[in-house]
């Protein structure tokens, strides 16, 4: 036992003395909550618009006062022609073309109704979708107001209630998503990185003589990353909640079970990934590039799970982040308890059990 | 290449070089000279600073303070030039693993600027020297660890330096290789190559025409074998060594 | 010269020798362009609705039907009371519920206005804004036919007479579809040749230091230039391979439209791929272990994926990110892939990104030159 615990606080000595390695782990989440609470976001801004006004009188003039109050849209130029629409695109600059039909006041006096196109560059879909639907939305309200007099009958008026998150708040979904990428990314990362150094420098052979046996040495390596681990949660957690607002409804202690059981999960696939390398360059570009965008991408971080094909939605399921990100986000937002969560936990234990014991075969046939 | 500085009868040269780290002095003010064509052993202790010291000389390190001339060319100002012009066998590692021999012979002849033609002669006299014929196209890695030294030796002289800087060459492997080893040093430097070799192994000190032993970042004794089995009194150079040791002790 | 290829000679056969990395650096691209190419995708679909029709009307039912049919919504349950649906919502089984109150058909004929509500589970706060924008214009479009079936009412004909309509035609060029592969696909092509480049010069200095190898390089009169343009070849070539194969797989798998110049993508991505090398070795040269150039290269990979343009677009972000960008090499290699395939852009329209790559690889690889130390 005192043995193990010299093993401990070797490894430990490892991680704190590389004072670079661990200033970058412990910037990191603040980093990226920084990045995700106030850069990335899907709402639209400073959308350079074009316009082609073959009308030019005082609804048009209103219409495009409209457009470009606020910051949502920014008036780029006049183009003199249908035909500069290319070119102007093909800048790159310009997001969408605005064009009144001409006479546009005149027709809609006389006959109630008048022309305009919307033309997006729809190179980003979703970008695309939002221009024409923010720029949709202010030109219906300005002709609800055109309407206001008349009393429009059958009026079917609805009222919506946004449960969980009543202000939409982006935090809500990236923070605990967030939680669930470092901890897998570090975690995994850091513990194959960690084994496969000692066999690459030749150290490993040396603990293999020596009377530790082999899970005294895994367990070792693991305890101190589990524990870097917590401390990283913890940070993203209270960034979280004190600058974003994202609370913590549930369980505290069934948070902790929970994101420690994901931790084990990591790094016993961190494990994994050891077992299959000599070189700590193939376990890190593993671990990275195999890891980094799946879990990004699968795990239902950025991209809802629902909105995926069915193949690609099985194969998520085979990403433990998956479950994880599923997990914290009942626990955190919805406040629920294991009653509605112990799929997700037993899955993950699953996972852990998996990953340890083929590790353990194959770091024992190595021998 | 022509030599711009005056000739000199020394390949090495040092004045009170000192290399510290923070707090810690690894190499303390030593001072020496190697004569061209000598074989110059470098003993002490693991940790008295011998690595250190030949780093520096080698250009890899740049000494705190003192002075050094290495194949006339000085040690803060004109490294690159003494690079061109030394040899050098690292402690950890001598080839690439990964590669083959003459692989390896292609990449470090070419890095001195060996052609083609020049390499070809070479690495075939390299092969009958060592009976290594056929096993040119061999990984490195599957070479035992004493025929890995005997071509990293040879592969650091491939360029015929005028000093050649062996960093523990003989560490970890059975007496008949290293003596094997030696033979191969011997050869170099009777054609004039001079050799400086760090090493813990006492009895290799023998083998040596001068040596200097070094404890605590200080040189402590030099001279050739006879003279310092002479001053101490003692049959062989371990026990000088421990004498030294001991008197350091009283101290 | 001489001496750079001799390096690139000796980087190639180590790396071609090495099975493990062949399979990461070639394999793992091209399969997570496969596979992750299908998950990106904002579109919504099967947004889950359950419904609580508390007045079971031939409108109300009509109103549902509408939801049935509609392709964004599949149907989940319906409700017999309130606290069902919550506890729905709650499980995750529905996105959101759709209450209808008792007396809606009433209402609606004899006081001219009804009223629904509807739930929405926030967490995802921009899919639970997308699922009510959807949701109310369902509801709108059929308030709309309501109110044109019931022409003949002298009152509603009136003033829908005197309504006015603009009319809105809209039109999205270069992706007619809003096929999402088509800005997904080049995009991760982008970040997987990236990530492969970043992290392959990332760690092979330091790799070397740590070994010990580099030792019997510095040791020699190689000029620093020559080693680390040596080394940088060899991955560069890696790099465009890599991109070339992710291109025709692209192509054959996603018929992503190739309407611009490729010779002018290649020579962009030429550049492009030198910058992230240049970091990479920048990051190896100021490291002394393979663990501390891992933190610090995936440090800076996660902050240019995110702030590459592709997950959200740049013009969103506030100001001071979006001029963190400019430092962002994947900015401008996002960009001008996307207008180069998709556009057909010519080089006048990519020159600025291009000028900027150049300058940038000529500072980071001049750094990495000028920081790396043959004599510590």
């Amino acid at each position: 036992m005192k043995r193990f615990l010299y093993f401990v606080q070797k490894e430990y000595f490892h991680i704190v003395r590389d004072y670079r390695s661990l200033i970058i782990l412990l910037a990191m989440p603040p980093i990226m909550i920084l990045l995700f609470g106030y850069a990335i976001t899907n709402e639209i801004r400073n959308v350079k618009v074009a316009v082609i006004d073959q009308s030019k009188d005082q609804t048009t003039e209103d219409l495009k006062n409209k457009i470009f109050a606020g910051n949502y849209f920014i008036f780029d130029s006049e183009l003199a022609s249908l035909s500069q629409i290319e070119k102007t695109f093909r800048k790159g600059k310009v997001k969408e073309v605005i064009i009144f039909e001409p006479d546009f006041e005149e027709n809609l006096k006389r006959t109630g109704t008048a022309n305009m196109q919307l033309i997006a560059d729809a190179t980003d879909p979703n970008v695309a979708a939002s221009i024409l639907n923010y720029t949709s939305m202010i030109i219906r309200t300005y002709q609800m107001e055109m309407n206001e007099d008349l009393q429009i009958p059958l009026s079917i008026k609805t009222e919506v209630r946004m449960r969980y998150n009543e202000e939409l708040r982006g935090a809500f979904l990236f923070v605990p998503g967030l939680i669930t990428i470092i901890l897998m990314l570090v975690s995994a990362m850091m513990t194959s990185i960690s084994i496969t150094r000692e066999k690459e420098l030749g150290t490993m052979e040396a603990l293999l003589v020596s009377p530790m046996k082999p899970i005294q040495i895994i367990l070792a390596k693991i305890v101190p990353y589990l524990i870097l681990g917590v401390i990283e949660a913890v940070i993203i957690l209270v960034v979280g909640s004190t600058v974003f607002g994202v609370p913590i409804r549930g369980s505290w202690l069934l948070l902790f079970f929970e994101g420690i059981l994901f931790i084990l999960t990591a790094l016993s696939l961190g494990l994994l990934i050891s077992t299959i390398t000599d070189s700590q360059q193939t376990a890190l570009m593993i671990s990275l590039m195999g890891l980094m965008l799946p879990t990004m991408l699968l795990s239902g971080f950025i991209y809802p799970l629902a909105n995926m094909p069915v193949s690609i939605q099985i194969f998520a399921n085979f990403v433990p982040a998956t479950w994880f990100n599923i997990a914290i986000k009942n626990i955190m937002l919805k406040g629920v308890g294991l009653e509605i969560i112990w799929k997700e936990t037993l899955i993950l234990l699953g996972f852990t059990i998996f990953f340890v014991s083929i590790s353990l075969k194959k770091f024992k046939t190595r021998l | 290449m022509k030599k711009l500085h005056k000739e000199s009868e020394y390949s090495i040269t040092a004045e009170d070089l000192t290399k510290t780290f923070g707090n810690f002095t690894a190499v303390d003010s030593i001072s020496f000279n190697v004569k061209k064509g000598e074989i110059f052993g470098f003993l002490g202790a693991n940790g008295a600073g011998k690595s250190t010291a030949m780093r520096m000389l080698c250009g890899l390190s740049k000494p705190t303070s003192g002075k050094a001339c290495i194949a006339g060319f000085d040690v803060y100002h004109e490294t690159e030039k003494i690079k061109k012009n030394i040899g050098y066998m690292s402690q950890k590692f001598s080839l690439y693993e990964d590669m083959t021999l003459v692989e390896n012979i292609q990449f470090y002849g070419g890095i001195y600027g060996l052609r083609k033609k020049e390499l070809k002669e070479k690495t075939a006299l390299l092969l009958e020297k060592l009976e290594l014929k056929g096993h040119e196209n061999n990984l490195i890695k599957s070479f035992p660890l004493g025929w890995k030294q005997k071509l990293a030796f040879s592969v650091a002289i491939i360029h015929d330096p005028e000093i050649v800087f062996l960093d523990e060459p003989t560490g970890g492997v059975d007496p008949v290789t290293r003596r094997q080893f030696w033979e191969l040093i011997y050869e170099a430097a009777s054609r004039g190559v001079t050799v400086f070799v760090t090493t813990h192994y006492m009895d290799e000190a023998e083998y040596c025409k001068r040596v200097s032993m070094m404890s605590e970042g200080k040189i402590v004794a030099m001279g050739t074998p006879r003279e310092l089995k002479e001053m101490y009194q003692v049959d062989n150079m371990d026990k000088v060594f421990i004498k030294i040791a001991r008197s350091r002790e009283d101290v | 010269m001489r001496e750079i290829i001799i390096i690139l000679i000796k980087e190639f056969r180590q790396i071609s020798r090495n099975k493990q990395m062949l399979g990461i650096i070639f394999g793992m691209p091209l399969i997570q362009l496969l596979i992750l190419a299908n998950a990106a995708t904002f579109e919504m679909k099967n947004i889950n609705i359950g419904i609580l029709d508390r007045d079971i009307s031939s409108v109300s039912r009509r109103l549902v039907g509408k939801f049935e049919g509609s392709r964004y919504f599949k149907l989940t349950d319906w409700f017999e009371s309130e606290k069902e649906a919550e506890i729905s919502l709650e499980k995750g089984d529905c996105d959101l519920y759709l209450t209808i109150p008792q007396g809606f058909e009433k209402d609606l004929f004899k006081e001219n206005s009804a009223v629904t509500f509807f739930v929405v589970n926030a967490i995802d706060g921009s899919k639970a804004a997308l699922a009510s924008q959807y949701t109310s214009s369902v509801i709108t479009d059929f308030n709309q036919e309501l109110r044109e079936e019931n022409i003949n009412h002298s009152t509603i004909a009136m003033n829908l007479n005197l309504m006015k309509n603009i009319n809105i035609e809209y039109s999205n060029w270069y992706n007619p579809e809003l096929n999402y592969k088509t800005f997904m696909v080049p995009g991760l092509l982008v970040l997987l040749v990236s990530m492969v480049s970043l992290f392959l010069s990332g760690m092979n200095l330091v790799r070397e230091k740590e070994l010990g190898t580099i030792e019997q390089i510095n040791v020699t009169p190689i000029k620093k230039y020559q080693l680390i343009l040596g080394k940088l070849l060899p991955f560069w070539i890696i790099g465009m391979f890599d991109l070339g194969l992710g291109l025709v797989v692209s192509k054959l798998v996603y018929h992503i439209p190739i309407v611009g110049s490729v010779p002018l993508l290649f020579a962009f991505a030429g550049v492009f791929i030198t910058v992230l090398l240049g970091i990479g070795f920048l990051i190896s040269t100021i490291t002394e272990t393979q663990q501390q150039s891992m933190f610090l290269t995936w440090f800076f990979s996660v902050i240019f994926i995110l702030l590459s343009g592709l997950f959200t677009a740049i013009e969103n972000m506030p100001q001071w990110a979006q001029t963190l960008t400019y430092f962002n090499p994947l900015r401008y290699f996002m960009d001008s892939v996307r207008m180069i395939l998709l556009k057909g852009s010519g080089f006048s329209d990519i020159s600025f990104n291009m000028g900027m790559l150049l300058v940038y690889s000529v500072v980071i690889n001049g750094l990495a030159i000028l920081l790396y130390k043959k004599t510590s």
